[in-house]
């Protein structure tokens, strides 16, 4: 219990300096200015967060492979591609038009990353991710094609790199769905786990393997589609999370989910507070500071992992 | 065999350089040829660059997946304009341009990628797992490169944008010469190590055995890979697949492991692919810039075709 308390702290102190921190001072105006633009801000990361890292600890589940997660195997880079030409066919769509279109843009890529998956051979982990790189690789190259054909790079690099600083009341609500996404996911949390021992393991265990499946993509593409619409790419949160955590807290997801949202939300805050520090008072996108922190622990995991893994 | 190959590849890159030259030409040829001639020049040592230190890497590494480019060589070189913007601002990074800051910049990637790539290089044995972590350098590289952008003064960025960013319509022409000279000399030096090179593609032990000092050979043509990969990324900015996309058609062509066949091959090929997509897209199809984009598409999915293919043989 003591580690969860200092967790819970170290949480707390995060939440209040996300609160205090800014550019303006906190004086008469105070209760509005945190009403409207901190208080949403630091909600948005922590949903954003909690919601990414579980849904990469599903994601790890289903492709029963440790290194994959929706920023880097397609799923996010799908729900762009899908954002772009929604707003090639109907730019005046509102904006939960755009965020259906998404999702099911994302739905579509997950499912065809996943039957890639079947195909390449198991005993060998390293190929997986590998193959969820450049296949994201290729929607976000086709995303870029479409966008600079018709004048609209400059929307690519809103949602490719996430950044939290346009958040404010008003303008982050659709994140609560992914929060609700992630109460889901808990809810079947023990689904998930007997999902990733494997189809027939499954099968054998009286699950609904193709159900199970399915609801576990919808979760990992509404949530991707979700956050990417609202606040951008938040890559290696999906990643760097659940590979901790699975060290300090196993694998049985009931058990874990609870700390790996918690975990994940504390480090979209953490990223972000450092990007309004590093340049006080110019900010640097929570997701451009994510994205070298979660390289660098991605290779750190990839060296980790020689002694043990297959 | 191999004269009439390369007379074929030679032949294709005449005619894309032809169909470049006069393709929806209108007015002075004096003007026209010269201003051309300058851009096709650049496109062919650009191409030559990638294809030629692509061949040697994946000689070295003993595999065809993996690239220079792919492993953040190009994303290094433009971080290190990057962090030369940072520390001496936009104005002494101007007053350096061309001839010396390329010197200035080629310096520094040599010791830093021997360094950080032959650490990398010389301790892994898994080769799926040799390029995963490769891949996520560059993801670190390109994720440093963006976040040290962010830190230089707003009127400074446009400088680091424009090198992040591969281009081909606006070259150079002062590196341009400095560029060739240097493709010229390192490709030709290459050249001459063609029957080493074949020694060594045949794998460490047994390059040892046949006489060949495989870590001093390999550090030295390593050194070499990034000369030529300062040149092109130096030219036209970063490509991330062109190289490998060069290697699987080259290799697939040549049927030989031979570098004396295999080097000029791939260069002749990478050249007349890169001048007919230029001439195609600029003057056919009209989408400016975009050759790039669809490069790196292709250059993917024959990435994961190779991934496929060696996974099930």
């Amino acid at each position: 219990m003591t580690a969860g308390w200092k967790l819970a702290v170290l949480f707390a102190g995060l939440i209040g300096v996300s609160l205090a921190m800014g550019a303006a001072r906190l004086d008469q105006d105070a209760l509005w200015l945190l009403a409207v633009s901190r208080l949403p801000r630091t909600v948005a990361a922590m949903l954003a967060g909690a919601a990414l890292a579980v849904a990469g600890v599903i994601m790890q589940m289903l492709a029963r492979n440790r290194f994959v997660e929706p920023a880097t195997v397609g799923t996010a880079q799908a729900a762009g591609l899908g954002l772009v030409l929604v707003t090639l066919a109907a730019p005046a769509a509102a904006i939960w038009v755009k965020m259906l279109v998404a999702t099911v843009s994302a739905l579509a890529a997950t499912a065809g990353f996943m039957a890639l998956v079947r195909r390449l051979p198991p005993r060998d982990p390293m190929l997986v991710p590998l193959t969820g790189i450049v296949y994201g690789g290729i929607l976000a190259a086709l995303a870029v094609f479409l966008a600079f054909e018709n004048d609209m790079l400059q929307y690519i690099e809103v949602w490719t790199s996430g950044e939290l600083s346009g958040v404010m009341l008003g303008r982050y609500e659709f994140l609560w769905l992914a929060g609700a996404a992630t109460v889901l996911a808990y809810a079947y949390a023990n689904r998930f786990t007997i999902a990733g021992m494997g189809e027939e393991m499954s099968l054998s265990l009286g699950l609904n393997y193709a159900q199970v499946m399915a609801l576990g993509l919808a979760i990992v593409s509404v949530v991707t589609a979700v956050t990417v619409v609202s606040v951008g790419m938040l890559p290696f949160v999906g990643l760097v999370v659940p590979n901790i955590a699975s060290r300090l807290a196993g694998d049985h997801l009931r058990h874990s989910l609870p700390g790996l949202a918690a975990f994940g939300a504390a480090l979209v805050l953490a990223c972000d507070i450092l990007g309004r520090v590093i340049w006080y008072p110019y900010e640097i996108p929570v997701g451009t500071i994510l994205g070298v922190v979660g390289a660098a622990v991605f290779l750190w995991l990839l060296q980790g992992r020689r002694a043990h893994a297959a | 065999m191999r004269l009439s190959l390369l007379a074929a590849a030679g032949g294709f890159y005449l005619a894309a350089a032809g169909l470049f030259l006069t393709l929806g030409a209108r007015g002075d040829w004096g003007f026209i040829l010269a201003f051309r001639g300058e851009k096709l020049l650049a496109l062919t040592v650009v191409a030559a660059a990638v294809a030629v230190s692509t061949i040697v890497f994946q000689t070295i590494t003993g595999n065809r997946i993996l690239t220079p480019a792919i492993m953040g060589f190009d994303a290094l070189y433009v971080l290190i304009q990057s962090v030369l913007v940072l520390t001496f601002g936009g104005a002494g990074f101007a007053a350096l341009q061309g001839t010396p800051l390329f010197a200035l910049e080629t310096l520094i990637m040599i010791g830093v990628a021997t360094l950080l790539f032959g650490l990398m290089l010389r301790r892994s044995a898994d080769l799926h797992r040799l390029v995963l972590t490769g891949i996520v350098l560059g993801i670190l590289l390109r994720s440093l490169n963006a976040l040290v952008a962010r830190l230089i003064d707003p009127s400074e960025y446009s400088y680091v944008i424009a090198n992040s960013y591969a281009r081909f319509s606006s070259i150079d022409s002062d590196l341009l010469w400095i560029t060739t000279g240097v493709t010229v000399a390192v490709a030709g030096l290459i050249l001459t190590m063609a029957r080493r090179l074949d020694v060594i593609a045949l794998g460490r032990d047994s390059a040892m055995v046949l006489g060949v000092e495989h870590r001093r050979a390999a550090q030295g043509l390593m050194v070499l890979v990034t000369l030529l990969v300062a040149v092109s990324t130096a030219l036209v900015g970063p490509i991330v697949f062109f190289g490998l996309l060069v290697s699987a058609i080259a290799h697939q062509l040549a049927g030989t492991w031979r570098h004396a066949t295999l080097l000029p091959l791939a260069a002749l090929i990478a050249a007349g692919l890169l001048v007919l997509c230029q001439a195609l897209f600029e003057r056919v199809l009209q989408l400016q810039s975009t050759v790039t984009v669809v490069i790196e598409g292709v250059g993917g999915l024959v990435f994961i075709l190779l991934l496929f293919r060696r996974a099930r043989a």
